[in-house]
């Protein structure tokens, strides 16, 4: 009897097993994965020069939840991403059954001035928000949750063509005889499109919903053109505190949000999984 | 309402789509109550579109429709009383069986209590019992049409409008729903009106078939008369095989007409009507015979040499042709299994009835 | 799709909102930017506008020509660098088994929904002089000196008497390394889609019609990945050139791009019309960019089509 070899031949194809290959894919992921993994490590740290393990320790965390500017930059940097994905759903979705549906005069340009906001440079669009609102008197002084008015009203332009994008790749697919069926047994307009359409299109609502809530509690750029001196994002705060000094404070604060990001993306990766 | 009333009168409907393609000119026809009418014609000569304008979905840019008398002008698909079986099935993909069949009469209302024991009912109609509670990408296509079926006709509609219910299935399956839905029609009692561009299909199910060509309607009959007395040429070619052989009319004198066929001389038919327009003299293939003497003054006979035989099972087709290469084809039951081993071959006569001859002007 | 005139009720319910919204929340900001370039400065807070392309000339200044070309430089370096590791890691990720491609996939992409402020100031803590690449090195150093130390090298001091930190932040260096850490997830998703859309047997023809592993690799694989390789190339340059976050913390004062002058001229230096103008610059040129493109597609379109 012949004994089995151990060793695979490698087939001329087989790039995944070759060795520079392999090695430019990890190279990769640890250089992607390295710098957050210490990051939220040395959160842990019991040391204020985080380059040495010191001990673990939740004492930053505790540094952090008391930091009351902290806490308030991350209900007002919550807040702006739960209205924001609201309203970006709904416009983006009617903005996708719109494109999808419709032919009308002037929809090529209507499609290229949506597309806009994905293309231009975020630099451009936060200094033509700031300038909108200096230029039309834009209330500074109103009470909470009015003042984050102009960070929401900024992060629905930028985030809402991202949802419709998501949406209509999702419609293309979309068998039009689902909803004539509905009509035909009965359905009117309305409910054709609520029961048939918008189950359909729940996915990709979901997919542009989790997308809005990232882009806009990822914003930095636009917020930082946007806000006043009064309302302040999380990345706006993490921001001065970076340029301030780097504390271990900031790697607690900053482990939370990147916890939440993931939580949520679980959360939805089910959900869609689900439907 | 007496059985032969019309449900559907369609009166001189032509539409036009944007661009200028013309789907359908100036068809007029009736469908009567409980009849299983067939629209056939290749694809995209406008049948879907006749059928999507009694469903609703589009609407005819000239001419009117009465269903159950009243004029559907201006009715929207959901307050028609026809319900659709559609080419995809567009079976909801987010709701189970059961709530599919249900959807219907959700949405119009109908007494909460009753909703599931009509389910239950038309699921038992299409044979579907017990799978309730699937989700329709757990099911097979045929499965599929049936619950499309059952979704549509738990309605009660006057009218069922099915849009080429069977052309996604295979050959053994389309066979099987063909017989169901003749079943099924009987059952219920509603009218079906089916498109489909499949002819076999057509003169199986159908009571009576409207053949469509390019927009026009060409003829209206029941699947006999339709086969046997086509009235025009397009009519004879698709459905069915025909040897046509086009002639010049000589003259029609005490009901026998005179026509010169090239190739095959001067041909005398006896005829009902007179005519005075050239024709085309179609036979069926199966309507001819092979013999080796000429079969006496019944038939009409021409000599021709076999070219070629395909061999299909039930029948054999023979191709023939003659000195000044007029084609032949005839068709040939294997009746027993010496005849289906018989080869034809060399020279023979093909033979048939006057009376079998079709004279078509169109 | 149905003409809107078929059901315009419907129609309207859905196109004024996000119309309103864009032209009210969007548009508008843009217009008003774009007259703010023409104007000009008067006083410390007023400004008038004069119709006079005045900003725009001086955006041709020696010095700030200087800023766009440094711009290009990072913005051209970061796509080539995303793309050969692009290249790489997509070919690793299109031949790995079927079912740990999706795992993979979703590895290289995690990052990107990760806050960018976050990602760069994890950099930073990564590259600091008493950072963790230093630590490595300075350990590197030491055993490296332990071991000339133990062949009777020790005395030459040959790697210096102390350890020296490589100053790997605020400088180029640090924002190029940035630029890539942040926007390899961009060229890495065309280019696997290229790549796997492409049908394994035009590699097998190849390489049975006799041509090399690298033969066959720029005359099949690069052609045919051509398209998912322009759509990375241009989405990793265009926002490379307009970042301002990365070389704001990671850059020098000698490494500031086009987005950090422009960020100047509307905080500290308060000269709103000229740093209207440089936005205006900045978005004619992505315009081109992707205008060159959809160029290049339709280009390609035709000469597939004749």
């Amino acid at each position: 009897m012949i004994g089995a070899r151990k060793h695979r031949v490698m087939g001329p194809l087989d790039y995944g097993r070759r060795m520079w290959v392999r090695l430019s894919l990890w190279a990769t992921l640890i250089f992607l994965y390295a710098p957050i993994v210490i990051l939220v490590a040395f959160s842990f740290n019991d040391s204020r020069r985080n380059i040495v393990w010191r001990g673990f320790t939740f004492k930053y965390y505790e540094k952090a939840w008391n930091n009351d500017a902290l806490i308030e930059a991350f209900t007002n940097s919550l807040t702006i991403a739960l209205i924001s994905t609201v309203v970006s759903v709904i416009l983006g979705m009617m903005t996708a059954v719109l494109l999808w549906r419709f032919r009308f005069p002037g929809k090529a340009p209507f499609e290229g001035t949506v597309s806009l906001p994905i293309i231009v440079p975020e630099i451009c669009m936060g200094v033509a928000m700031m300038t909108f609102f200096a230029d039309i008197g834009w209330p500074r002084d109103l009470p909470w949750p009015l003042n984050l008015g102009a960070i929401t009203i900024a992060h629905i332009s930028f985030s809402f063509p991202f949802v419709a994008m998501v949406v209509r790749a999702r419609l293309t697919h979309f068998n039009p005889e689902l909803e004539e069926a509905a009509r035909d047994l009965g359905a009117s307009q309305w409910q054709s499109f609520r029961d048939v359409l918008v189950p359909y299109m729940r996915p990709g609502l979901l997919a542009g919903g989790l997308l809005a809530f990232t882009l806009s509690l990822d914003d930095f750029v636009i917020t930082f053109f946007t806000s006043g001196p009064e309302t302040v994002t999380f990345p706006v705060k993490v921001y001065s505190m970076i340029r301030f000094s780097v504390t271990p404070e900031v790697n607690a604060a900053s482990t939370a949000l990147i916890m939440i990001t993931i939580v949520l993306t679980a959360i939805a990766l089910r959900l869609q999984n689900r439907t | 309402m007496s059985a032969s009333s019309p449900i559907i009168s369609i009166n001189m409907i032509s539409k036009t789509f944007p661009g200028g393609v013309q789907a359908l000119d100036k068809v007029s026809l009736e469908v009567s109550e409980g009849e299983f009418f067939a629209l056939l014609g290749p694809s995209g000569c406008g049948k879907t579109t006749l059928l999507r304008i009694l469903a609703g979905f589009e609407t005819p840019s000239e001419g009117e429709i009465f269903i159950d008398g009243a004029d559907m002008g201006h009715v929207p698909p959901n307050h028609r009383p026809v319900n659709m079986v559609f080419q995809s099935y567009a079976v909801f993909p987010h709701m189970t069986v059961a709530e599919n069949v249900a959807y219907g009469l959700k949405v119009t209302r109908t007494e909460r209590q009753q909703i599931p024991g009509m389910v239950e009912e038309a699921l038992e109609l299409v044979r579907l019992e017990g799978l309730g509670n699937r989700m329709p990408d757990r099911l097979s296509g045929g499965q599929r049409q049936r619950v499309a079926l059952a979704r549509a006709l738990v309605k009660k509609p006057r009218v069922l409008l099915l849009d080429e219910p069977l052309s996604a299935l295979d050959a053994k399956l389309r066979e099987t729903m063909q017989l169901e839905l003749v079943r099924l029609q009987n059952t219920v009692g509603i009218t079906f009106v089916i498109v489909t561009h499949d002819q076999n299909e057509a003169l199986s199910v159908a009571d009576r078939i409207a053949v469509i060509d390019q927009g026009r309607l060409l003829q209206v009959a029941g699947p006999a008369e339709l086969y046997e007395y086509p009235k025009s040429r397009f009519v004879a070619d698709f459905i069915g095989k025909m040897n046509l052989f086009e002639g010049t009319n000589v003259g029609c004198e005490n009901g026998v007409l005179s026509v010169l066929v090239n190739g095959l001389g001067r041909l005398e038919i006896p005829v009902t009507e007179a005519t005075h327009a050239d024709v085309g003299l179609a036979v069926r293939p199966e309507k001819m015979l092979l013999l080796d003497e000429h079969p006496g003054d019944a038939y009409l006979a021409f000599p021709a040499t076999v070219d070629k035989l395909s061999y299909q099972g039930s029948e054999t087709r023979v191709f023939l042709a003659n000195e000044k290469d007029v084609s032949f084809e005839v068709s040939v039951r294997n009746a027993s299994r010496d005849s289906a081993a018989d080869p034809f071959k060399g020279r023979m006569w093909v033979a048939w009835k006057h009376a079998d001859t079709l004279i078509l002007s169109d | 799709m149905e003409s809107w005139r078929k059901n315009p009720r419907l129609f309207w319910l859905f196109a004024v909102p996000p119309s309103f919204w864009l032209l009210l929340f969007f548009l508008v900001p843009l217009a008003l930017v774009w007259v703010l370039s023409f104007g000009e400065k008067v006083g410390l807070v007023d400004v008038v506008i004069t119709w006079q392309p005045d900003n725009y000339m001086r955006a041709l200044d020696p010095l700030y020509l200087q800023i766009f070309a440094k711009s290009f430089w990072f913005a051209g370096l970061t796509t080539a660098v995303c793309l050969v590791i692009g290249f790489a890691v997509a070919i690793a990720i299109t031949f790995a088994p079927a079912r740990r491609r999706p795992l993979l996939l979703m590895l290289v992409m995690l990052p990107f929904w990760t806050n960018l402020l976050i990602r760069t100031y994890a950099l930073i803590a990564v590259f600091r002089s008493r950072g963790f690449v230093n630590a490595g090195l300075e350990n590197l150093w030491q055993w490296a000196n332990g071991l000339l130390a133990l062949i009777g090298l020790g005395e030459l001091q040959l790697l210096g008497t102390e350890f020296e930190p490589l100053q790997l932040l605020y400088n180029n260096f640090a924002v190029v390394a940035g630029l890539v850490y942040v926007h390899l997830p961009f060229m890495v998703l065309p280019l696997y889609a290229a790549l796997d859309r492409m049908d394994r047997s035009y590699i097998e023809a190849s390489l049975d019609l006799g041509a090399g592993q690298i033969r066959t690799f720029g005359s099949v694989v690069i052609p045919l990945a051509m398209p998912g390789i322009v759509s990375g190339v241009i989405i990793t340059f265009v926002p490379a050139l307009g970042s301002f976050l990365t070389p704001d913390l990671l850059g020098g004062t000698d490494s500031q791009m086009i987005a950090n002058v422009i960020e100047r001229q509307f905080k500290s230096a308060n000269d709103w019309p000229f740093g209207a103008a440089l936005s205006f610059i900045l978005m004619y040129i992505t315009f081109f960019a992707i205008a060159l493109r959809a160029l290049w597609v339709g280009k390609r379109r035709r000469g597939l089509a004749a």
